[in-house]
Formats: structure tokens, sequence, C-alpha cells
């Protein structure tokens, strides 16, 4: 990386406790002040090509090796965009009760491992805590109980995605129209065994997030955050919902942009912008247009979006955290950590709900209807919303997809965080552990999964490397 | 009936019958011969060489060999094992064979093979072959990329269904199925319900809209290795 036109350029790559590989360059001017701030994603996968010509009842099981963190989401939106094909998309009670059971599960776990496991050493240990200590295993180390609860909520979400889709990893349970299997009796008491454990670790790792964002919520507010748009799927009646809705999309203020928007038109209001720099693609609401018409999506959009929470526990939590900024959306990108944390708390009293309900034993498992060319399935997955759209010709075979996923949609707000983050603490010639640190905690607020971003996987050491004006380097810092 | 004769599998003796073929004479005892290309009910192929055991010393297919009086045959064995596995890994190498999103995966004959000989990844290198798929028919597909050249397509629907649909063209690399006289699987007279597409022992000839109907668990080898129902069937 060398520094050009006078400019001084700071690498951070990878960016660690993130999902898939990710780089931040920071570029400075002759006088030591930020000029300009990107976060690249350098990886391509290119999963919108290849599964062209695929039969499309194949793309749920094979759309969801895009990730082996939040597969359960691709599969349920790309089943969805199926069911509009197959003229399936008014699901029987067993199926949506069952995917619904399934989403829930894997937004517990994947929230569970964000929080307890990415994110937690830097609330726990402070943003300038050693690096090696500031990590999982120091968690693990200092406060073990915690390490363990993330470990055993996790694993009660894993299992509840095997009982629904067969496997824990890239499982096949929802198909075109419906699901293929109900929920035995066994598998629900194994379930209510430990609900009321589960469900006292989600209060708890609720409290740990509200309790740090109220006691440094000054601090936070300069920290990367920014005012934005906000967007979700929302109920009909605007409660959050995770699996099926319409969109909504609103202002930093909470002024509506749009609402109730089916999505198999989404189209006529979301547009993707592409930059030379990064293969992740940059969205907008195509009616702002992409200068101002980005947003951001996942825990705090879905809580600033939605008018109520229809579980009685998170409801509650909500009402506390909109109180922070008087009933207005909350744009603290810090605050995605409290706000993934009632999501959490929610889908263990959705998931509650559902073990306490007799449809999940039906036997009406599938629906089919009129046969369409084209489908689009959204669902709000843990690090946002998640847009599947296919055609599929009259041979049954896949003939153009497009994703747009939910880091993707976060895109140019993760840029926007990193460059607040860089103007308030670079300054000077000298990389400071504390610059790069805050700059990961930052990007690692909106949980980005950049392996599904650009469909790219990868892990490697932190390496930063700092030129001067002329191209001459003059720091490096590692470390693994 | 005539009088059974004895063979020796493996140290145990078992009675055949004359005009079993030691497949068969194995199968009708208990014993397992690992197959691919066989399939009851055709006449055998003998191509895959899966079911190759030791006859008096003399590697021969045993899908195809008939028993013979007071043969020695060697089946359960270190050196036999070893060329079985050799042979399931070209198969993979040979085609372009993604189990993880396969619809048949569970089902699937070559899948359940590479499970019994314990088979994680093959050894040799993946030659990527760039294949074709044939959704032309309203209710079956062709996925030449899974085609591992059994014949069972070919015969099931010569030999049962008395139709002729496919055949093999070319040679060596380039052999594959085709379909019989016509260009596409759409223009011929196969019906889903042809004995030819059920004979499929891998994920290259579908029923349409199936896809993933049987849930994890519920799968013809999900819990054992293909085979076991043989040993099973003579305990009873």
């Amino acid at each position: 990386m060398v520094a050009t036109n006078g400019y001084k350029r700071i690498v951070i790559e990878p960016v660690t406790r993130v999902e898939g590989h990710g780089k931040v360059t920071i570029l400075l001017d002759e006088a030591g002040k930020v000029h300009q701030t990107r976060l690249h994603i350098v990886e391509f996968r290119g999963f919108e090509r290849f599964i062209l010509g695929r039969p499309f009842w194949e793309v749920p099981v094979l759309v969801q090796r895009l990730c082996g963190i939040c597969p359960v989401s691709h599969h349920l939106a790309a089943a969805k965009a199926m069911d509009w094909i197959v003229g399936g998309e008014k699901l029987t009670p067993t199926a949506e009760k069952m995917r619904r059971l399934m989403h829930y599960g894997q937004t517990l776990q994947s929230h569970a491992l964000h929080f307890f496991h990415l994110c937690s050493p830097d609330l726990l240990f402070g943003f300038d805590a050693d690096p090696a200590i500031r990590n999982v295993i120091g968690v693990a180390g200092k406060y073990p109980d915690l390490a363990v609860q993330g470990v055993m909520l996790r694993k009660y979400g894993q299992e509840i995605i095997k009982a629904t889709a067969g496997k824990k990893i890239h499982g096949t349970g929802a198909i075109p129209g419906g699901i293929n299997k109900n929920l035995s009796i066994q598998e629900r008491d194994f379930f209510l065994k430990d609900l009321e454990q589960m469900m006292s670790w989600a209060r708890s790792a609720l409290k740990i997030a509200k309790d740090y964002t109220l006691e440094h919520v000054d601090e936070l507010k300069g920290f990367g955050s920014f005012l934005s748009n906000h967007l979700s799927l929302v109920r009909k009646d605007g409660a959050m919902d995770l699996y099926h809705g319409n969109l909504r999309a609103i202002t930093a203020d909470g002024r509506k942009i749009f609402d109730q928007v089916d999505y198999q038109s989404y189209l006529d209001y979301i547009r993707e912008e592409v930059r030379s720099w990064s293969y992740m693609k940059f969205p907008f609401i195509k009616s702002i247009g992409p200068e101002s018409g980005w947003y951001r999506v996942g825990p705090l959009a879905r809580v600033n979006t939605c008018d109520f929470i229809d579980s009685p526990e998170a409801e509650a939590a909500r009402k506390e955290f909109m109180a922070v900024t008087n009933g207005k959306p909350n744009n603290i990108s810090m605050a995605y950590h409290w706000a993934r944390m009632i999501e959490l708390l929610h889908s263990m009293e959705m998931i509650a709900g559902l073990l306490h309900d007799r449809d999940l034993q039906g036997k009406d498992l599938v629906v089919k209807g009129k046969r369409r060319g084209e489908g689009v399935g959204l669902v709000e997955a843990p690090r946002g919303t998640l847009f599947h759209h296919y055609k599929v010709d009259e041979n049954d075979q896949v003939t153009m997809a497009n994703l747009i996923v939910s880091t993707t949609n976060n895109n140019e707000p993760m840029n926007r965080a990193v460059r607040g983050v860089a103007d308030e603490f670079i300054s000077g010639r000298q990389i400071r552990e504390g610059l790069l640190n805050r700059v990961e905690v930052v990007i690692r607020a909106y949980d980005p999964c950049l392996s599904c971003a650009t469909h790219a996987m990868g892990r490697m050491p932190l390496v930063v490397e700092l030129y001067d004006h002329a191209g001459q380097l003059v720091d490096r810092r590692s470390r693994e | 009936m005539s009088e059974t004769m004895t063979i020796t599998i493996d140290g145990r003796e078992i009675q055949a019958r004359p005009g079993q073929t030691i497949l068969e004479a194995a199968e009708a005892a208990g014993v397992y011969i690992p197959r691919l290309c066989y399939m009851k009910g055709l006449t055998p192929h003998g191509s895959c060489r899966v079911c190759t055991v030791l006859v008096n010393g003399r590697p021969q297919s045993a899908c195809t060999q008939p028993a013979t009086p007071g043969a020695v045959i060697e089946n359960d064995t270190e050196r036999l094992l070893a060329l079985r596995r050799n042979i399931i890994e070209m198969l993979f190498v040979e085609g372009n064979h993604f189990c993880m999103f396969c619809e048949k995966s569970g089902n699937c004959e070559l899948q359940a093979l590479a499970y019994r000989f314990g088979i994680p990844a093959p050894m040799y290198p993946y030659l990527w072959p760039k294949r074709e798929v044939d959704a032309s028919h309203p209710d079956v597909m062709v996925d030449h990329n899974r085609c591992i050249l059994c014949a069972r397509c070919v015969r099931a629907s010569r030999d049962l269904d008395g139709k002729n649909v496919f055949q093999f063209v070319n040679r060596n690399g380039h052999k594959r199925v085709a379909v019989n006289a016509e260009a596409r699987l759409g223009d011929t007279d196969l019906k889903v319900t042809d004995k030819a597409v059920a004979a499929c022992p891998v994920g290259a000839l579908l029923k349409k809209r199936v896809g993933y109907a049987v849930p994890v668990g519920k799968r013809l080898y999900d819990h054992e290795p293909i085979g076991s129902d043989i040993a099973a069937a003579h305990k009873k």
C-alpha cells in the first residue's frame, strides 16, 4: 500500500473477531488529519453466478453454503423465494411455525456467539486492554460463568436448528412450499427441560449490554455514531418480526420513508451501487438516491423501526431502550449490542411460545399452488434484512439470482462509523493500539459477516502499516 | 431344483445353487459383497468392478462370475477393501460430486460406499469435467455431473421399460449417457414412473421437484452403512 498525493495511508488488515476477512485503510493528509477511510471487502465468491442452471428446489440447500454462521437465514430466505415459485407462499401452520422455530434458534445462537465471544471482550476489558487478554480466552479466564453461558445458549440454538432443519449446520428442513419434518414430542420435551435456564441467561446477557450502554452512554454517543435511515421488515401491525413481514424504512428522526411495502417489489424501492475498491455493493433507497439513501439494518434498525415487540419481556426492554433517545430512533453505533440482546431475549420468548404450540406436531407440511417464474424471499437475519431474488425458467432451472446480504446493507454505515472513529482518534504519524482497537470495536458492533457479504470466507493475523506521504513505511504493527 | 454346491467365502462355507452368481449366493447366505452397477432384476453388467472378489486367487466381478463347486473366495480383506476404495475415489474425482447440497445425499449408493469404506476425501486430484444438466423433460432431469456410467438406467429402460431411452456414446473420458436418438430428454417417451428413473444409484437421474422431501435422519443410509440390510435379513 503506497501513499500518494501527499497523503499517508494506514491499513488495518484483517479486522479481527468479525466473521470473514476485511481490511481498513485510513488515508491521512500531511497535517496528519483523516482524509478518507474505507472498509475494503477483498474476497469474492460469486454464488449468484454458479447457482445458475441448478434446479430451483436445490437452491435453499445450496445457497446457504455461503456461510457457516447463520446459514439458516439464507436457507429460509431462499426457501421463501421458492415458496413463491411453487405458489406455496401461504404455508401450513406447522410449516410456518417450524421455520420460525428454526429461525429463532439461529438468531439465538448467532447473537449469543457474537455477544459472548466476539464483542464481550471489548465491553468487559475496555477498548484499550491488552489484545492478549481482550479475547474470548481472556473472558473464559476472568468470567468463566459468562463464557459457559455463551456456549450453552449457542448450543441450545444449534440443537433447535438440528431438530427443525435436520442438521446443526447446512440442514435441509425448509423446502419449497413448506418443511420436511415436524417436531416430535421427544424433541419438544428435550428443549422444554432447559427452557427456564436459557431464559434466565438471556435476561442476564441483556442486563450486561444495557448496563454497559447506559454507563457509557455519553462516550458512546460520539463513538462512531452518526445519523442514518433504518430499514427492516415489520409485521402488518408494526410489530418486530424476524421471519416475515413487509418493508419499512424510516429516517434518522423516525419519519417513515416507506411502509408496509410488499418485498416482491423491493426493486422499486432499493437499488445497489458498485464501487471499484470493494467487492461489496452499496445499497440505497431509490427515492433518496445513493448519496444519502443508504440505511442501517440489523438489531439497532429493527428496534428503531418497529412499533412494538410482541413478547412481554423484550417489549419492556425495548421501551427502556427507546427512552434513552426520548422515543426517537437511536443512532448510536454501540447501541447495536443492547438491541441485539433485546432480540436474544425476544427469540427465547418466541421459542418458549412455540414449544408449547401443538401445531408443531402437525402433519400437514407442504402446500403448492400456481407456478410462477420469479420469486423474492426476505428474512430478518441476525445481522439484518436479507434479500434473495430468483428467476426460474419453464424447465425449473434458475436463470437469475440476486442476493442483498445483511452486511451489504450495512456497508456504507460501517464506512461512516470507521470514519467517525478515525476523525476522533487519529492525529499524528504513529499507529497507536488504541486507534486500531477502536476501529475494530466499532466495526464489530455491526456484527458484520464479510463472508456472506461478498460470499467470502477467511481469517488472517492483523497487520497494520503506516506510510508517509512519500510512500515510505514509517511504522508497522502486527499481531497474531 | 438341482443339487447345491459348497463354496467358501472368507473361510466360511456357504451353499450355492447352479446358475447363481457369487454375489447372489453370498447375499442369500447373508454375506454382503459391495456393489454399485449391480441391481437386482437387471442383467449384470460387471463394469464398475466394486464387487471384485478373489476366486481361487484371481480377481473376478462377483456380479457376473457364476459360483462353481469348491470355489475359494476372498471378499472382506484389506487388499480388496483398498481396491474398492480406489475405485470409489476415482468415481468421485471423475465427475462433479457435491454431496453437501446434492438432494440424493443420504440415499446415494456412491456416497454410502464412501462412508462404508471410510473415505474422508479422495486422494486423487479432481478432474472437474464440464458437464451438462438436461432439464428439458417436465418431470425428470439428468445431471451429467453426477453420472458414474453404471448403465443401470440403460439396462432398466431396455429390459424393464422396453423403451431404450438411454445408451452410451463416445469412449474413455468422453463417454456419457445419451438419450436415444434424441438430443433432449424432453423429446423421448420417458415417463417419470419408468423403472429407469428409479434405477439411478446417484443423483444423476432425478424425479423433479422432490428435492429434500425426506428429512435428515429418515434417509436410507442415515443410520446403518450400505449393505447392513443383507446381513440383517439373513439373521431373521
